[in-house]
């Protein structure tokens, strides 16, 4: 056996990567500085960046008064975050009897507790959980909140305000949507052609038409369409007409589940002999419904966001209250403070319920995707 | 014993409900009788109502005089105009700020879109914290804001931020050039409509040159000169007859010029960088839905990266993109009816507004407004319907 020069025997040192590809510099170089144009972008958006954010984060965060509870602690150079502490009772809980707002944080604890047990994923019997937020929860907030039975204090509606507002349209929109748009999507969907299109017409109406209009239906409006001495609550009118609205985008968002489940898990169910309401109850919408959840919450996070509209007929929601303290004499001229905060409290809700959306979906997405 | 059945079940029609036919036919009739019911219960209260309240019902009132001014308006209108007249200025001025906002919004929705799939790391992260950010803030905080925070606390008239000289900024809006035609001037528009005209016949010519000898000629070089050189030369040769007129400070506040109302800046403003970041969100999709392997197949065939993305990407892209922004563009022209929170004259504002709550007219002026917003949405979704039945991926 001979020795073969042409191969080698040992291993040689692995090379070290260029100088120009590792480390920070490296990185910057790969992702801000790959070519001229690329490093011209990259040079303007960091003068952007210097030009907008950076006094955007002085104002906001480094010369900003934080403590104090008159406009005397406001210094005048940055943003003045006391005009929002000093009536931060007001934006929670609006104008609620002090005495009573344990009720309110009551349903808020309920509330967060109900939710966190639907979203993180693994924890047991969802469904009667599910079920007991659309039903069971909405009765006893309604107790709570309203009072007036079980020896609590009746506090109208006109009371109502702030944070707690906001909240209440928005759960109260969602539950009622949901249930409606479900039934609208299945009469959507029917072969009895006068329950098809009288669907059809709902759907079609609320989705052309404003919120704004829908709000100023149900505030001048609805009081003619019920007989002349029934009181009819401003806030009942505003929820009535929200809920209709959202229940129209609702019921496509779910007809869009409904079509994306196979005509063959319909026909299973007929040829084991399951009567409509057992195919659709047991079969079709549990898949549906699961299919469109990003759906639902991103239709939630519009309905929460346009909350914000019932300020235009006077009801005190959180902007609303926020608005209402920008005239207050003793704190004129701290409007951008005021809705700054207004934006980053929606941000703040709207945002992580996007985040959610997005989870839920890669969690669904099972198929292969590149 | 267990024995197999000699008679057979009894081959009737069944109990009447067992039949579906006769089913669907009670439940629509049930449905058909509530309805009526209900909607029968609701004009009776109405009209009772009404009468208790002593309003006339019909559309009579659109012929009574307004007596109440508008701060814009877009064609003639004094306050001993009609009520019918309100209508026509609210709808105009409601189309006005959509169409500004609908151009805005596409072009730096575009622009967002395509920097949030840029290489450029700093470039696509800009990028996402602006689609992030305006898609999560309600709209209505977006229009207070601007208006109130950024556009009413600029200065007076006469401390007004100027840009070149010619674009004044202050507490009373924008004030900027005003073009005036001269004698001569109608020949420049109709030498854009030829150019126009001529582009579109250059294209389909080599279109069809292309088909026949397999030779592309560089069309879009060609119709943009077509375009934009034709009217230029015609504008020069006929000697410039365009006159702008300067806004000029006197005494408390400007003279000449165009007066863009703040309250349109900031509607305008508001709605297109909302829309912008929902529409940057569907161009990156759309881009992202176009497969690998359209890509990949084109750049075996060693097609030009300009060629890709212009025959290959874009028109699929498009596909998924035109049917989510026309709904965007519906959605722009809905919000567009908050203006009526910072009292920009729109349809919802002075229509549903002021002249509502001066004859009491609740009924006949909700229906207008909302059938305007109606047939707008209608129109629109028909004419997606029949894009989307040509569009349509034509699999097996």
């Amino acid at each position: 056996m001979t020795t073969d020069s042409t191969f080698r025997t040992e291993m040689i040192e692995a090379r070290e990567a260029p100088n120009q590809s590792r480390g920070v510099l490296g990185w910057f170089r790969a992702n801000l500085f790959n070519g001229p144009i690329n490093s011209i972008v990259s040079i303007v958006v960091i003068l952007l960046l210097a030009r907008l954010v950076w006094p955007f984060l002085e104002w906001a965060v480094i010369d900003a008064d934080w403590i104090g509870t008159t406009r005397d602690a406001c210094t005048g150079e940055g943003a003045c975050w006391v005009f929002i502490s000093a009536r931060f009772e007001t934006i929670v809980y609006g104008f609620y009897p002090e005495a009573a707002r344990w009720r309110v944080d009551i349903v808020f604890a309920l509330l967060a507790i109900l939710v966190a047990w639907l979203a993180i994923p693994g924890t047991p019997r969802k469904k009667w959980v599910a079920l007991f937020t659309l039903t069971g929860f909405p009765i006893i907030a309604y107790f709570l909140l309203v009072g007036g039975s079980f020896g609590l204090e009746y506090v109208p509606t006109r009371a109502w305000g702030g944070l707690m507002l906001t909240l209440t349209i928005a759960v109260v929109g969602i539950v009622g949507s949901l249930p409606l748009g479900i039934i609208l999507a299945l009469g959507r969907r029917s072969k009895m052609p006068f329950v098809k299109g009288i669907c059809v017409i709902f759907i079609e109406f609320w989705r052309g038409v404003p919120l704004i209009t829908v709000l100023f239906m149900a505030s001048v409006m609805l009081p003619l369409f019920v007989p002349g001495n029934l009181d009819f609550d401003k806030l009942l009118r505003a929820l009535i007409g929200i809920m209709f609205f959202w229940s129209a985008y609702m019921a496509e968002v779910i007809r869009s589940g409904l079509q994306a489940i196979g005509k063959g898990q319909n026909e299973a169910g007929q040829a084991l002999g399951l009567s409509y309401w057992h195919r659709t109850g047991l079969i079709i919408l549990p898949q549906a419904l699961k299919l469109v959840i990003p759906g639902i919450v991103n239709t939630f996070i519009s309905l929460f966001k346009d909350t914000s509209l019932v300020l235009i007929i006077g009801l005190f929601d959180l902007l609303a209250i926020i608005r209402a303290g920008l005239t207050d004499s003793n704190w004129l001229g701290f409007s951008t403070e005021g809705y700054v905060f207004a934006a980053a409290v929606f941000w703040i809700f709207c945002f992580s319920m996007s985040r959610y959306s997005q989870y839920i979906e890669r969690r669904l997405n099972t198929g292969h995707k590149r | 014993m267990l024995r197999p059945s000699t008679t057979l079940p009894r081959r009737g029609r069944g109990p009447l409900w067992r039949n579906p036919a006769v089913r669907a036919l009670i439940i629509q009739a049930v449905l058909f009788l509530v309805l009526a019911i209900v909607v029968g219960y609701l004009v009776h209260n109405t009209l009772l109502n009404l009468e208790a309240r002593g309003i006339h019902t019909g559309f009579g009132f659109l012929e009574g005089r307004a007596g109440f001014a508008i701060p814009q308006t877009l064609v003639e209108y004094t306050s001993d105009s009609t009520y019918g007249k309100t209508f026509v200025i609210g709808l105009l001025n409601t189309l006005l700020v959509s169409a500004l906002g609908i151009v805005a919004a596409t072009i730096i929705g575009f622009m967002v879109g395509i920097a949030r799939l840029s290489p450029n790391w700093l470039l696509a992260r800009l990028a996402t914290i602006y689609v992030e950010t305006f898609r999560n803030i309600p709209l209505l905080v977006q229009i207070l804001f601007w208006y109130y925070a950024v556009l009413r606390a600029l200065p007076s008239p006469r401390q007004s931020l100027s840009l070149f000289d010619a674009f004044f900024f202050n507490v009373r809006g924008m004030v900027m050039p005003d073009p005036q035609p001269l004698d001569g001037f109608s020949a420049t528009p109709w030498a854009l409509l030829l150019a126009v005209v001529g582009a579109i016949l250059f294209g389909l010519f080599a279109k069809r040159r292309q088909a026949s000898t397999g030779q592309a000629l560089p069309v879009y070089w060609i119709g943009a000169c077509l375009v934009i050189g034709v009217p230029l030369i015609v504008f020069l040769v006929t000697g410039s007859p365009l006159e702008w007129v300067m806004p000029k400070m006197t005494g408390f506040n400007f003279r000449g010029g165009i007066n863009i109302l703040p309250e349109l800046l900031a509607l305008w403003l508001a709605l297109s960088i909302y829309t912008a970041a929902f529409i940057a969100e569907i161009v990156r999709s759309g881009i992202l839905s176009v497969s690998h392997g359209q890509t990949e197949a084109a750049r075996s065939l060693s097609l030009p990266e300009a060629i890709t993305l212009r025959k290959i990407v874009i028109p699929q892209a498009m596909r998924v993109i035109i049917p989510q922004m026309t709904s965007q563009y519906l959605n722009l022209i809905k919000n567009s009816s908050l203006a009526t929170a910072i009292g920009y004259p729109d349809l919802v504002a002075v229509f549903a507004g002021t002249t509502l709550n001066q004859t009491g007219q609740a009924i006949e002026i909700i229906a207008m407004t909302m059938a305007v917003y109606l047939v707008i949405s209608l129109t629109v979704s028909f004419l997606m319907n029949l894009y989307n039945a040509r569009t349509l991926l034509k699999e097996r």
